[in-house]
């Protein structure tokens, strides 16, 4: 996790499940061969109903036709960001969409414990009902140590919550970096 | 120090004499499962982390079961398989149940009891989400990530945080019409679908008292539709029967302090619960039956691992014995020990397979079949704008195939009503 994430805002809405983040037909490609796993990346949020995608105006992909990255950095949900399955798939694809951070109101457990635990992006929670204010396409910037985000386009900031117990975790790179650095696991 | 049955459980496993809520805590795992979806991810990170000739912490501990995508030409669904195959082999795994040989299963959550894998004290993971089910025989057990699981297999253990509990009193004989399904429903559309996030739900009173293990796996099941990290059934004579058939591993039965700290205490009466729909898109967009009685319907699917035990295809027989279905009706038996079972158990004088091939129903194989969509080929998949009623757990866009179809959850008596009707139809209509 950087100190400073730095890009442009796609706001979405409550409830966005892991068959939204990715569809259950697109779990089948090779997590670890660096060209099939583009895949993961092409159909992020593919099942997100395209009147709801890019909110407010909606109607806005996540990814152009035939691009295997998205031009968006951070995701700004609502409620209960990342129900449904275990699929860890889902955190994953976001990472190699180019998606850095998640701002949301509340989080899944096993969405949020895969994000850390995997380092894929930083899970960060906020009491602020952010997906009425900032709009796809906004610019953003998240202080990561501050817990800050500043919309630089509309000259607002909000604080997020601290993202307490787990910092470390996702700081130090995921959940083998450290039990690595804490002794519980040998070192490579 | 007064604790609830999962803070007695992750308290036993992390070395300690209590735990509180919110105490992070290494526990040690008693089984780690996992399926074709996930496996090959988590054996991907396994090697990748403790190196390609490393060996699994304990391979008596482990059980791999694919289900998810397993009839389909997919090319890809079929390499995850073999994955699994070619790991199972290496690692000389004792309990890997292959496609296309007398040991396959199918969904994992379903064979996991069968083959007697849960039990009372126990801490399970899965890297699936209804891992959850499993609380249904009093252990902690709940869903996780390859991550996660790629550190289990490695070193046997994981972090946690112990989750407050909540629990749900249901009080009241079971009315004949009411199934499991529909006490989880209400209790979801009650506390919406993050309603028990972080927290462990726990079912008792004396309707879950006098419950089969089958429906209080279907109550467990649903946990996490509500957010909930796991569920829990205080184990009692009817789950020490079931698992004594099926496992001679020695287990321990913990229970609820009379003082333990709840986060909060829910009762229902069952007698005053409807059969309950959950309607498009969400398992917390709850109705009564009777207020959407009458919506016209495409398509009706009874399986799953919640929807698709013996139990759930006897209730659907019962409703369904002497009728025709008016719509396409897809039953998918969750394993092939409850397919079996279809062919011998009987209604009255027919068996329930009988009773679904003269009501004109269309029977696939056991797996999980269109419960998650899957490849566009997989058998009861949603390919188009479909209205569909179904016996699964989930029902967010685009969950059992296309964006464009509508779902709503329900029980398999209602599931079964509908069908024989062509539109939503409240079960109570059987019973009078
Ligand atoms: S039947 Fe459905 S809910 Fe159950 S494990 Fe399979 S895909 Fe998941």
């Amino acid at each position: 996790m950087k100190p400073i994430i730095s890009g442009k805002a796609f706001v979405l809405g409550n409830d966005i499940d892991t068959d939204q983040i990715i569809p259950a037909a697109h779990l089948v490609y090779k997590l670890d061969d660096p060209e099939e796993k583009k895949n993961y990346g092409r159909y992020a949020f593919s099942g997100v109903p395209i009147e709801r995608s890019g909110l407010p105006e909606g109607n806005i992909p996540f990814i152009n036709e035939g691009n295997w990255k998205s031009e968006y950095t951070i995701v700004i949900g609502g409620k209960n960001f990342g129900c449904g399955s275990s699929r860890e798939h889902a955190p994953f694809a976001l990472q190699v969409a180019g998606i850095e951070a998640v701002i949301a109101e509340g989080y899944a457990r096993i969405f949020y414990r895969n994000s850390i635990d995997g380092a894929f992006i930083a899970p960060f929670e906020t009491a602020h009902q952010l997906l009425k204010e900032i709009r796809t396409g906004d610019d953003l910037e998240l202080d990561t140590t501050k817990c800050i985000v500043k919309n630089i386009t509309q000259k607002k900031e909000y604080q997020l919550n601290p993202l307490g117990d787990i910092e470390h975790i996702l700081r130090g790179g995921g959940i083998f970096e450290y039990a690595r650095a804490s002794g519980m696991l040998q070192k490579k | 120090m007064p604790m609830t049955i999962t803070e007695k459980i992750l308290a036993k496993h992390s070395g300690r004499s209590s735990v509180q809520p919110g105490d992070n805590v290494w526990i040690d795992v008693d089984v780690l499962m996992t399926h074709d979806v996930c496996g090959p991810g988590t054996f991907g990170i396994f090697k990748r982390e403790f190196g390609n000739d490393a060996k699994v912490w304990d391979k008596e501990k482990l059980v791999v079961i694919p289900d998810h995508y397993i009839f389909t030409k997919d090319m890809h669904a079929n390499r995850n398989i073999q994955i699994l195959r070619d790991f199972a082999k290496e690692q000389d795994l004792p309990y890997y149940y292959d496609v296309g040989t007398p040991r396959y299963k199918g969904v994992c959550h379903v064979a996991m009891p069968e083959e007697g894998f849960t039990r009372p004290g126990e801490v399970l993971f899965g890297t699936d989400s209804h891992t959850c089910t499993a609380g249904a025989f009093g252990e902690f057990a709940t869903g996780i990530g390859n991550t996660d699981a790629a550190f289990v297999l490695g070193t046997g253990k994981l972090w946690v945080k112990v989750p407050e509990t909540m629990k749900f009193v249901f009080e009241g004989k079971m009315p004949k019409y009411l199934m499991a399904k529909d006490l989880i429903l209400a209790v979801i559309g009650k506390i919406g679908v993050d309603g028990a996030t972080y927290r462990a739900m726990d079912f008792c009173g004396s309707t879950i008292d006098s419950m089969t293990m089958e429906d209080r796996m279907t109550l467990c099941n649903m946990v996490i539709e509500a957010g909930g990290k796991n569920g829990i059934c205080a184990p009692d004579k009817t789950t020490t029967d079931y698992v004594r058939a099926r496992s001679n591993k020695q287990f321990e039965c913990f229970y609820n302090d009379d003082d333990a700290k709840y986060h909060s205490v829910h009762r229902f009466n069952v007698n005053e619960i409807e059969p309950t729909v959950a309607k498009p898109h969400s398992p917390d967009n709850k109705a009564a039956v009777s207020e959407v009685a009458g919506t016209k319907l495409d398509r009706a699917y009874i399986g799953s691992c919640t929807g698709g035990k013996i139990s759930d295809f006897i209730a659907a027989a019962e409703i369904m014995y002497g009728e025709k279905v008016k719509i396409d009706t897809f039953i998918v038996p969750a394993t092939m020990d409850v397919a079996s079972e279809i062919r011998k158990t009987k209604v009255k004088d027919k068996t329930v397979m009988q009773i679904f091939e003269e009501a004109g129903c269309r029977i696939g194989d056991s797996s999980c079949a269109a419960c998650l969509g899957g490849p566009s080929d997989t058998f009861g998949r949603l390919n188009g704008a479909e209205v569909c009623i179904s016996t699964t757990n989930r029902n967010f866009p685009g969950r059992m195939g296309s964006k464009n179809s509508q779902v709503y959850l329900a029980s398999p008596y209602t599931v079964a009503a509908s069908a024989v009707k062509g539109v939503i139809t409240n079960p109570r209509e059987f019973f009078n």
